[in-house]
């Protein structure tokens, strides 16, 4: 049995190797599956099979044992999609054409007058009737199909508005034709015309609707068209061309210099730059050397190396970010929900209301009564638009995520984007967010230099502490050699102690020495408040109770923090800052990038507490963090930025997600939700106002006051126009620039 | 005059009967580790209406026929569940409902409906 499909499951549930052999054992039961391997480390299944495999099959085979699962869809097919799109297009182009060219003698009868009245020759217009309801099967049989279908299902759909419309001017026209005696010498007209003059314009409507909904998706077809194609592999030690969907999980893969890197995996051998712009917006291109993860779709630039697979296909970055990108542009922000209600309630109401105008004008009109009250109701019908008011949210969040994502911003779901646009606060975590978050050694003010490095790196060699690697790190620069430590003690807040070649060492802050009884000069603790001041972290060195001297870290500010800053300011934002450090140094690192308001000295875990604390003032906070140790703030927060995640999008505390490590990825990202949110209210108001209006100008209001009836063609072309303007207007959207972005990321 | 009145106001009767007060009374159970497939076609979800029982997870396979760019996605609005349904391509919804109740699910824009009754 040939293995020609390949399905990949999420499986939910699973908690122990047990757990595994009995989904695979589960799995090899289903038809059609040859093999089936299931990770409990990412609680995947993969399975292989004949073509007779389903993924239903599998769910319940799965379901059957227990647990759940649930299908993981790969990169899709661009060309598919678009060819589709391009045949609806074409079909619906067609019928438009068609619809108006046997349309078009009608039209020029009005003004010419060449036909005779269809009193004068009934069977002349019957004939015309006949030719009419063929074109309009033709043109229309959408409409139709699509009407009766709901109808009999009890529900009312756009198509049931049309075919009603045109449906009863055809029937009344063919009833004059036929029986005229029917009707009042006055009202013997016929609205061939009208009803075929409509669906014609309602397909063009369509077919430009098509069109510009196609660009709207133009985001995420660019990143789904990233993908390459094949990858070069190392098997039995030849390097060979596969298709990139036989890429295996441990394929050592050589990327050459200008190729895309084909899967996301760890460089093995070799060192190259990596353009990742296409994916984080980072103009830079990344050093990467053996050990250093790469990911699939970006360009290696420089040199060749190889590489080992660790994810592809759905589980690839790419994957994520399309995913997560499809995710927010299928999710609807708060201000679209009003329109649902009344998208639901809204066919049957126009019905409703197109009966009562017929009625009203039966009633209470001037002869020809039935004549004006057909048109009426007809007209009622044709213009109301419910598409307009059910696009105008969801089609500009489609351009507004998109247009996000080409930034390296990504919106997890609509209602960030609508909170963020309201945002009046915005919280800044100092380290790794204004702040490189690598400090590095700045000072050593002491008697030897060279032993107070050796002595500080070699108790720090055991510390996790960002500070340690600092020092750790300028000793290693420097080449000084530096012993092991026993008995090494991190005390939380205040330092780290242990034994260095027979001697008690502590490196810490003044409360750590004071506890160990060591004596500290008034000068020392002087200079420790000028190093703090000049945004500087001083650490105590002390061997032995005797003071060494003292040893300053500070973590450099991030290139574009200052200007990233003043544009949030600009838009009329309160920037705060957010830090564990002490009062001075985080009052001067604020000074340096112009926040003049700062939390210090809050300890990781309260860091929510001080965003909910602000959000009890009535703020509306945004919370930008790395993601690491600020997760609780920024789920608090109103919308939580996480900030350089590279290409690591597993954040999952964030509302958006920066992919590039800068500030200015925050500005960007309000900007767009500022720009998304007039559009979407642009969008409903000329909706709701077009309806609002549309229908009683469409039941006649205007003509007590002015004699003025709506041409039911002219209804027509504004329905079919309607839609289109609001793609239109939320295809805007694509043209936004961001203030404070240079970017290489489009393409 | 007055029969075209009362015609009219039978069809407005009518309407609301047909549209606003019905309710799908064949409702599809879902046994455990079934899937049920509910094809979007035609201004409806087939079928409408599709019982489950609290906390157990059920499986629904929408399969869209339909061209209108209406239905190309489902939403379950209290569960916060949104998804793209592309043309004549299945995709497995799947839902464990841990509360007893009604559970709409309806296209963008509320005119398809159909309603999940959870026991």
């Amino acid at each position: 049995m040939a293995d020609s499909e390949m399905i990949r499951l999420s499986i939910d549930g699973m908690s122990c190797a047990g757990c595994v052999s009995k989904v695979e054992g589960a799995l090899a039961t289903a038809p059609g599956v040859n093999k089936a391997s299931v990770n409990l480390v990412d609680r995947t299944a993969a399975v292989t099979g004949d073509a007779s495999l389903e993924v239903a099959d599998l769910i319940s085979a799965v379901q059957g044992a227990g647990y759940d699962a649930s299908p993981i869809s790969g990169v899709e097919n661009v060309a598919d999609k678009q060819n589709e799109e391009a045949m609806h297009f074409r079909s619906l182009m067609r019928r438009f054409a068609v619809a108006a060219l046997v349309g078009s003698p009608l039209i020029l009868d009005m003004p010419l007058h060449y036909l005779p009245e269809v009193t004068d020759m009934p069977l002349l217009w019957l004939a015309i009737g006949i030719i009419i309801l063929a074109t309009m099967i033709y043109a229309g049989r959408h409409f139709y199909i699509g009407a009766w279908r709901a109808f009999i299902h009890h529900s009312a759909t756009m198509d049931t508005l049309i075919a009603t419309g045109t449906g009863t001017a055809w029937l009344y026209s063919m009833l004059i034709c036929i029986a005229p005696a029917l009707v009042p010498e006055a009202a013997r007209h016929v609205y061939f015309d009208a009803s075929l003059i409509i669906i014609s314009l309602i397909n063009l409507g369509q077919a430009l609707e098509v069109r510009a909904r196609g660009k709207t998706s133009e985001a995420i077809r660019r990143l789904i068209g990233l993908q390459p194609t094949t990858a070069r592999v190392l098997r039995d030690g030849q390097e060979i061309d596969v298709p990139i969907a036989g890429v295996l999980v441990g394929d050592v893969l050589r990327v050459r210099p200008g190729e895309k890197i084909p899967v996301d995996g760890d460089v093995l051998e070799g060192e190259s730059t990596v353009d990742e712009s296409m994916l984080t917006g980072e103009p830079m291109p990344a050093l990467k050397k053996s050990g250093d993860g790469v990911v699939g779709a970006t360009i290696n630039t420089s040199g060749s190396f190889l590489y080992r697979a660790t994810h592809v296909g759905a589980d690839s970055v790419l994957a994520h970010i399309i995913e997560m990108v499809k995710n927010a542009q299928a999710s609807k922000p708060r201000i679209g929900r009003i329109v649902d209600k009344v998208a639901g309630v809204f066919v049957p109401t126009v019905l409703i209301l197109a009966v009562l105008t017929a009625l009203i004008w039966l009633n209470f009109g001037p002869e020809p009564r039935i004549s004006l009250a057909l048109v009426a109701a007809m007209t009622v019908l044709i213009i109301a638009c419910p598409c307009a008011l059910g696009l105008a949210t969801p089609i500009s969040l489609v351009v507004a995520v998109g247009k996000a994502a080409e930034f390296g911003i990504l919106i997890r779901r609509g209602d960030a984007l609508e909170r963020a646009s309201k945002l009046n606060t915005i919280v800044l975590d100092k380290t790794g967010t204004v702040t490189e978050g690598r400090p590095a050694l700045t000072d050593i003010i002491g008697e030897d230099h060279n032993a107070m490095l050796r002595l500080a790196a070699a108790v720090e060699a055991g510390s996790e502490h960002p500070l340690a690697a600092a020092i750790v790190a300028r000793a290693r620069l420097e080449e000084q050699s530096f012993s092991g430590c026993e008995g090494f003690a991190a005390i939380s807040g205040q330092g780290v102690s242990g034994r260095v070649d027979g001697r008690n060492i502590l490196l810490g802050n003044i409360a750590l020495l004071a506890a160990h009884h060591v004596t500290i000069a008034a000068d020392s603790i002087e200079q420790m408040h000028v190093l703090a001041r000049q945004g500087k972290t001083p650490m105590l060195l002390a061997s032995d109770g005797k003071l060494l001297g003292i040893i300053a870290v500070a973590d450099p500010i991030k290139q574009g923090s200052k200007a990233a800053i003043a544009g949030m300011q600009a838009m009329g934002l309160k920037v705060v800052m957010l830090t564990g450090d002490n009062q001075s140094t985080a009052e001067a690192v604020a000074a340096q990038v112009g926040i003049s308001e700062v939390f210090a000295g809050v300890m990781p875990e309260h860091k929510d507490a001080k965003v909910a604390e602000l959000q009890a003032g009535g703020e509306v906070v945004g919370m930008v963090g790395d993601g690491i140790n600020d997760a609780p703030a920024l789920s608090r927060a109103d919308v939580g930025f996480a900030i350089g995640a590279g290409t690591d999008v597993a954040i999952e505390s964030a509302d958006i997600t920066l992919m590039r490590s800068s500030l200015d990825g925050v500005v960007t990202a309000i900007e767009i939700s500022r720009a998304t949110l007039r559009n979407i209210k642009q969008n409903l108001f000329g909706a709701f106002v077009y309806n609002s209006l549309g229908i009683p100008v469409a039941a006649g209001l205007l003509f007590p006051f002015f004699g003025l009836m709506l041409n039911p063609m002219l209804a027509g072309a504004a329905m079919a126009m309607s839609s289109v303007t609001v793609v239109s207007n939320a295809n805007r959207l694509r043209l936004f620039v961001p203030s404070r972005q240079t970017t290489g990321a489009k393409s | 005059m007055i029969v075209v009145n009362i015609a009219g106001l039978a069809l407005i009767a009518f309407i609301i009967w047909w549209f606003w007060l019905y309710r799908p009374s064949n409702a599809v159970a879902a046994a455990p580790g079934q899937i049920i497939e509910v094809r979007v076609k035609d201004g409806v979800y087939d079928p409408a209406l599709i019982e489950a029982v609290a906390g157990k997870g059920i499986s629904l396979k929408f399969i869209r026929e339909d061209e209108t760019a209406c239905a190309s996605q489902v939403i379950f609005p209290e569960l916060g569940i949104q998804k793209e349904l592309p043309l004549a391509k299945a995709v497995v919804i799947r839902i464990v409902p841990e509360q007893v109740g009604e559970y709409a699910f309806q296209c963008q824009m509320g005119m398809y409906r159909g309603v999940l009754r959870v026991r």
